[in-house]
């Protein structure tokens, strides 16, 4: 049985005061995630991202389409016992500590009045929260907040977790903390539905990614697959004022900037633009990855161009 | 009641008695009282009199600024801070989320109120240095108060179950204001013709009968309050509300919460 299965899920809002028009914000989506994957679901800001998981959460309904978690219905409450949430940017009750907060989510959850102390406990240590746990929320940082955030998705055991931009406004180990966090959920069986813009995290973490832009599906499938037929760039900085032409050969975009060349090569080419800087005696300064693979097919994925294209489920 | 229910009425009233604007309120209540004992010093004859009547519509005022102040934000500051989010996407159904929210606040009210009433009694016992048989009228008339803010709480949940906290805000004061002139507005229907009759008499059983719920005159004079007026008062302040309460639950499960 899939995990989440999105059966032609469509929104239109209307917006305007006296003149409603509609606005289109999710065209007919179609895809399923299997048990126990990480599934990266990707797009710029305004793609769509949000309102998919708010369709998928029961917060927004659909203009049209459905969905099945774990084979319920989204609006079926035996379901919502087995998912966790974290909303993109959480903000919590201000008055309450970090334990009460858990308290609260785990009554709601129907947890076991006489585990839920044992288990809240767990999960503040989990979270790194165990010593601010009798802070009141008001007084967290926003990376302690997405700590919260993140034990309250997780604290009643659920099969599947659905967290919408879980490394956004975290710093680099807070980043780290979470991606490991997901990784060991993974190796606990559970499925990970997350929403980013962030595509190296979508590229170290994730099993398949799907692709958004202006509310319409571009892509989906195993990274590996998806660009398979996409080479990064790499970009060479050295000391000069020309470019050799065997790098121009080569493809390379080259900028002149004062004494100081850079270039932008295919990934496959960069031991030949090497070698022809090195015939020349220049002296390289740098060579650094600009864009990954699933950044090139991401970029792709965006441009007008390809819109009609379309890429089915 | 369901768990649930319980668990979001309990969390309710502990964000609100923990924030701090409504200590201020209590606070600036208790001074009113404070207030009512000196203006009964100078009052000679009459000091229940005004300790009863001012310490009463002191309760009365900043109860209704508590149930508007945080009604409005009942549903809103939810949803803006999206803690609405994680409560419905566990198994938590929209009506139960509603109730739980009204009960917390009138539970919250209630508690103020009773704390404020400490207060009113405080002063009267410092006037009289005893308390009298029609001192008990003046518990009826906090019980009257306390049924008022159910129903003002109920119509603030209602109005920010599709408005803004300030619409809301506006909506609720101007039904309280209206509403403790719904006598006056009967009593304009009765003697108004043709179509303005017909609008006035609509308009008269429509907005919330507060001035009914106004006994605090008649006990501050020592008057008793009958015991039918208890009851009629009762029957119609649970229906009132429980009708406001229906109608953000029905608006509030077609919500789209963007």
């Amino acid at each position: 049985m899939p995990a989440i299965e999105i059966l032609g899920l469509q929104k239109t809002y209307h917006v305007g005061f006296w003149r409603k028009q509609p606005k289109l914000a999710l065209r007919p989506l179609h895809f399923v995630v299997e048990e126990g994957e990480i599934f990266g679901f990707l797009g710029p800001n305004g793609a769509g991202k949000t309102t998919t998981l708010k369709l998928l959460m029961g917060l927004v309904f659909p203009t049209a389409g459905s969905a099945r978690i774990l084979g319920r219905e989204i609006n079926d409450p035996r379901m919502k016992a087995q998912i966790g949430f974290l909303p993109e940017q959480p903000y919590f009750y201000d008055y309450l500590t970090a334990r009460e907060l858990l308290e609260y989510y785990g009554a709601l959850s129907g947890l076991e009045p006489r585990n839920r102390s044992q288990k809240i406990d767990q999960m503040l240590r989990r979270v790194g929260l165990a010593d601010a746990a009798g802070v009141q929320l008001r007084k967290f940082s926003k990376g302690m907040l997405q700590r919260v955030g993140i034990a309250q998705a997780i604290l009643h055991d659920p099969k599947v977790l659905f967290f919408d931009e879980p490394m956004s406004g975290l710093d680099p180990i807070g980043r780290r903390e979470v991606r490991d966090l997901m990784e060991e959920l993974k190796h606990e069986g559970k499925t990970v539905f997350f929403s980013t813009h962030i595509l190296s995290d979508a590229e170290a973490l994730c099993d398949r990614v799907a692709i958004i832009h202006q509310g319409e599906l571009r892509g989906v499938g195993a990274v590996a697959d998806l660009t398979s037929s996409v080479e990064g760039k790499v970009e060479l900085v050295w000391q000069g004022n020309s470019a050799p032409a065997a790098l121009t050969a080569l493809g390379a975009e080259c900028h002149i900037t004062g004494n100081t060349v850079r270039a932008v090569v295919l990934e496959g080419k960069q031991d030949a633009a090497i070698d022809a800087l090195r015939r020349e005696r220049l002296r390289i300064i740098s060579v650094t990855p600009v864009r990954t693979s699933l950044e090139e097919y991401f970029v792709r994925k965006l441009q007008p161009s390809q819109a009609a294209a379309g890429v089915r489920p | 009641m369901s768990g649930t229910i319980g668990f979001i009425a309990w969390n309710t009233f502990r964000e609100a008695v923990r924030d701090r604007v409504l200590y201020n309120l209590i606070a600036f209540a208790l001074l009113m009282s404070g207030a009512a004992i000196l203006v009964g010093q100078i009052s000679i004859g009459i000091e229940r009199l005004v300790v009863v009547n001012l310490g009463l519509t002191a309760i009365s005022l900043f109860g209704v600024l508590i149930a508007i102040f945080i009604g409005i934000g009942l549903v809103s500051k939810e949803i803006e801070k999206r803690t609405l989010y994680t409560v419905l996407s566990r198994p938590v159904q929209r009506w139960e989320f509603i109730v739980g929210k009204f009960l917390g606040l009138a539970g919250t009210l209630v508690v103020n109120t009773s704390f404020m009433a400490l207060g009113v009694f405080a002063a009267l016992l410092y006037i009289s240095r005893h308390f009298e048989a029609a001192d008990g009228w003046v518990l009826v008339a906090l019980y009257f108060i306390v049924l008022q803010f159910l129903i003002l709480t109920a119509l603030t949940l209602l109005f920010s179950a599709f408005s803004t906290p300030i619409e809301s805000a506006v909506m609720a004061f101007s039904l309280f204001v209206v509403g403790s002139f719904a006598e006056d507005l009967r009593g304009f229907a009765a003697m108004a013709q043709g179509s303005v009759h017909r609008l006035a008499t609509v308009a008269a059983y429509l907005v919330p009968n507060f001035s009914a719920l106004n006994v605090i005159s008649s006990v501050a004079h020592g008057q008793p309050v009958a015991v039918q007026l208890i009851l009629a008062n009762t029957v119609y302040a649970l229906l009132y509300a429980g009708a406001a309460v229906c109608g953000a639950v029905l608006v509030f499960e077609h919500r789209n919460l963007k």
